[in-house]
């Protein structure tokens, strides 16, 4: 068994998924969000991680719903777009004086649905692209390679990152038990009740997974003052917010592009700090890494493309990035198309993960 | 090499203390074997051995542990990481990674080994486990037996001389469990490891055992010789109840030994017959038929070809050993899984109906599957609360599944949340929903996990009385005593076929891996269990 599969490095598909959301999220271009889900999908589809499930559709099937419930919600409750062209009238119910800011039905417009439409795909695009992130490189993979020196925020991203997963095949699990009590698992009262079980069981398997990392040593100080664990933790919790709030502002254009970029390379900073102050006791070792070659960094700038050109589009505010809900096509920005087509490149160019032998 | 010093632990929110004033001192390179009721505080002896108690699980420790001339007070369990490896129940949970080497190897990265050594050690280990050709698997595709390998490689690659292990046989079955324990055999004598381990499954490890520990109520004995400690613990395998019975002393613990002295009782026996086997129903129309089923997972037939009947008021056991594809089978009958070509069919009157294609409530009237995890049945927050869903859910009298609760285990705490039960007392309650719908079919998927004896004999008056009653019990196990002691017949599969189908005795005895331990005594007469051999004994004295 010499030939090793060779994998990319985990760190250059979630890279690459972050360039990819970080474009999704600067658009409302329904053409475009769907050309990003059908960008992830293609990428998945060819070059997915074989040892770990694919929780792809999942995601896809989480971001439908999402459209469907935010179509739903605006049909009934309206969100204050007044279009021209009335598809239909729904019977009012009125309101007393104080709660004149809210109507449930009345007139049903075709731009407000395509408002809620474009704005609840952004969102859908979004959760697509960390899906393929997920299924591309399995988040425990990361893990390996999560700096040991940020080891109590390691643990909590250890139990973030695997929770999800750990979240979509344990509901399949209750699901199942449940309809061995005559439950079919339908209904917005059934969900509420699966809820629960589901939670508590993801939860549970999240935190046995840090108890035998912490058994098995994750963290270990091996050379440590008490003042040096001390400040890289309190710089590592910095750096860690700081890009936090940097990538928020970067995928909320509300906040400010401003605000986004400045922080996210402070956060960066902050956290190679702490990275360096902390690399002397970061006393662990590799097996058989996945190298960093040429492919990894191409990933990343494939990634990277739409992003920053889709950053670009909407600070200029480009025809077409986020276009006005009308009852026409919107216009294709022929740029930002190309841009997003770049990212399926690594499709191709990466090397192809052999098939699991199960 | 381990030192317990007066250690007493009580958890936040507790009323008892779960260990009581523990002192013990276990020296270096034995084989310690803790044997105690489920709820006696096995798992938190074990887990105080690295400091995952208190430091991880929280509540309090008074007293000392001391590893190693380490005390684990001023020790994370990061730390002792090099000298204590533990290796939990359920080794899925555990796993950091996706595939075996690098499970393996990820200790040894944590340690900051060099990347030579690692790759040595990662070669050695794979090795010693028999793992090698398995390196490049998905951890979520090797079966139960090559899971609990892998986690006990992978804590063991890392160099431990402690290495602790919480039930590592109960998920296998008994050819994977040998292997197992074959393995820990081997480091404990070859590389005078200490090896610390808990199992419910007595006839599988005392034998491999230098010390056994006993263990009630958070109290423990002192460091006892296994034969000693068998003689009079109420907890043993049945070839200790067989040796009690014949009055040997001392109390043999291998088959090997037992064989030697059984001469006189095999004489003994000789006259009396074995009561002739139980009746296993095939005169009668099946409740259960399985015709040329195959069933996929994941676009693999994990049954193929499979033709089937159960009959009405027996109790058939399933076995085979992990991965074989018994619990898709009861998948199937209970209408999770649909064959993709063949057919099953369920008894539903004079009719016949398909599992898969009923409405959920129709289908939980006819069958009934208590699942692996019976937990993830459980959704309530309280047993009282479980127990009234449950008449609910199946639309009976209110009171039902609290009654059939009481019937089977004695009388459980109705405040007490679902979670905070033991092993067996979840699984009573679980079975107790099921039952609450009375299906006239009750497949029940490995429910002797993590059961001790009383609560696994206790199991077995239950579905001995429902089958007398006319319920087709079905049972995936691999727990040889139980299916010799409940089933009428066993069917043996091997990847997704039957390969030995007959009454109870007829397949046991002629099995070596499947055969219990009475009858490898006692061979070439076919007794099956010890209550048997006393009845017989019984009639001939």
């Amino acid at each position: 068994m010499s030939a090793r599969e060779r994998l990319q490095h985990p760190a250059a598909w979630w890279l690459w998924g972050l360039g990819l959301a970080t474009a999704a999220s600067r658009t409302t271009n329904p053409m475009v969000l769907l050309l990003i889900i059908g960008v992830c999908i293609l990428v998945v589809s060819e070059r997915r991680d074989p040892s770990a499930p694919n929780p792809l559709m999942a995601f896809v099937v989480i971001g439908a719903m999402v459209v469907m419930f935010r179509l739903v919600l605006t049909v009934i409750l309206g969100n204050g777009i007044r279009g021209e062209t009335v598809l239909f009238t729904l019977p009012r119910i009125p309101l007393p004086e104080w709660a004149s800011f809210l109507r449930i039905g009345g007139r049903v417009s075709l731009e407000s649905l395509l408002y809620a439409l474009y704005d609840a795909l952004r969102l859908a695009a979004i959760l697509a692209c960390i899906g393929a992130a997920n299924a591309l490189a399995s988040p425990r993979r990361l893990l390996r390679y999560l700096p040991a020196t940020l080891y109590d925020v390691g643990t909590a991203i250890v139990v973030g990152l695997t929770f999800a997963p750990q979240l979509l095949s344990d509901a399949r699990a209750v699901r199942s038990a449940r309809a061995l009590r005559g439950h079919d698992g339908r209904g917005i009262r059934e969900l509420a009740r699966l809820a629960v079980p589901v939670l508590e069981a993801a939860f549970a398997r999240s935190l046995g997974l840090a108890a035998s990392m912490e058994s098995r040593g994750y963290g270990r100080a091996v050379r440590t003052t008490p003042r040096g664990r001390r400040t890289a933790s309190v710089l590592a919790v910095i750096g860690t917010l700081g890009v936090l709030a940097g990538l928020y502002g970067l995928l909320d254009s509300s906040v400010g592009g401003v605000l986004g970029l400045p922080l996210l390379v402070i956060g960066v900073v902050v956290a190679g700090a702490s990275l360096a102050i902390g690399a002397s006791r970061d006393g662990r070792s590799g097996h058989r890494r996945d190298p960093w070659t040429w492919t990894e960094t191409l990933t990343v700038i494939c990634g990277a493309v739409p992003g920053g050109v889709l950053v670009v589009a909407s600070a200029q505010g480009w025809t077409g990035v986020v276009p006005l809900p009308r009852a026409e096509p919107p216009p294709l920005p022929v740029l930002t198309v190309v841009a997003v087509l770049v990212a399926a490149l690594p499709a191709w160019f990466t090397p192809r993960p052999r098939r699991a032998l199960a | 090499m381990i030192v317990f010093d007066h250690v007493t632990v009580r958890y936040a929110d507790a009323d008892e203390p779960s260990l009581r004033d523990v002192t013990l001192e276990i020296p270096e390179g034995e084989l310690v074997l803790v044997v105690g009721p489920t709820g006696s505080g096995k798992s938190t002896l074990l887990r105080t051995i690295n400091g995952l108690v208190p430091h991880f699980s929280g509540g309090t420790l008074t007293g000392r542990v001391i590893v190693d001339d380490h005390s684990t007070a001023d020790h994370r369990p990061r730390d002792l990481a090099t000298v204590v490896g533990l290796v939990e129940q359920n080794p899925v949970s555990t796993f950091v990674t996706d595939v075996v080497e690098d499970e393996i190897a990820y200790g040894m990265e944590t340690m900051g080994l060099d990347p030579t050594t690692i790759r040595r050690r990662v070669e050695e280990t794979l090795d010693l486990f028999g793992l090698t050709p398995l390196r490049t698997r998905p951890l979520g595709a090797l079966s139960g037996g090559q899971q609990q390998r892998v986690a006990i490689a992978s804590v063991f690659a890392a160099g431990p001389q402690i290495l602790v292990l919480d039930e590592p046989t109960s998920a296998l079955d008994p050819v994977a469990a040998e292997e197992v324990l074959a393995s820990l055999h081997r480091i404990v004598h070859d590389l005078g490891v200490t090896v610390v381990l808990a199992e419910h499954r007595l006839e599988r490890v005392v034998h491999h055992a230098d010390r056994v520990i006993l263990i009630d109520g958070g109290r423990t004995s002192a460091l006892l010789d296994p034969a000693e400690a068998m003689a009079d613990s109420p907890i043993h395998p049945p070839l200790v109840a067989l040796s009690r019975l014949a009055r040997w002393t001392p109390t043999p613990l291998s088959i090997r030994d037992a064989r030697r002295r059984a001469g006189a009782l095999r004489e003994r026996l000789v006259a009396a017959k074995p009561t002739a086997g139980r009746d296993d129903g095939t005169s009668q129309r099946p409740s259960v038929l399985f015709e040329g089923a195959q069933v996929l997972r994941a676009g693999r037939p994990v049954i193929d070809d499979l033709s089937l009947s159960l009959f009405p008021g027996t109790v058939t056991a399933l076995m085979g050993r992990n991965g074989a594809g018994k619990s898709t089978l009861l998948g199937t009958v209970a209408g999770q899984l649909t064959p993709e070509a063949g057919s099953v069919r369920v008894a539903d009157g004079p009719t016949w109906a398909q599992p898969a294609s009923l409405p959920a409530r129709r289908r939980v009237a006819l069958v009934g599957l208590v699942p692996q995890q019976p937990e993830l049945l459980l959704y309530s927050d309280s047993v009282a609360a479980e127990c009234a869903a449950a008449d609910q859910d199946f639309d009976v009298a209110s009171g039902t599944a609290a009654a059939i609760l009481d019937g089977i285990s004695g009388g459980l705490d109705p405040t007490r949340h679902p979670r905070d039960l033991s092993e067996g007392q979840r699984l009573e309650l679980a079975l107790s929903v099921i039952l609450a719908g009375s299906p006239t079919v009750l497949l029940l998927d490995e429910p002797t996990r993590g059961l001790d004896y009383g609560a696994k004999e206790r199991l077995a008056a239950t579905l001995r009385d429902l089958a007398s009653r006319g319920t087709t019990v079905l049972l995936a196990t691999h727990d040889v005593e139980l299916a010799a002691e409940v089933a009428d017949r066993v069917v043996i599969l091997a990847d997704g076929e039957v390969v030995a189908d007959g009454p109870v005795r007829q397949v046991l005895a002629s099995s070596p891996a499947f055969a219990p331990q009475v009858t490898k005594v006692l061979r070439p007469q076919t007794w099956l269990t010890v209550d048997e051999v006393a009845a017989a004994l019984g009639r001939s004295a």
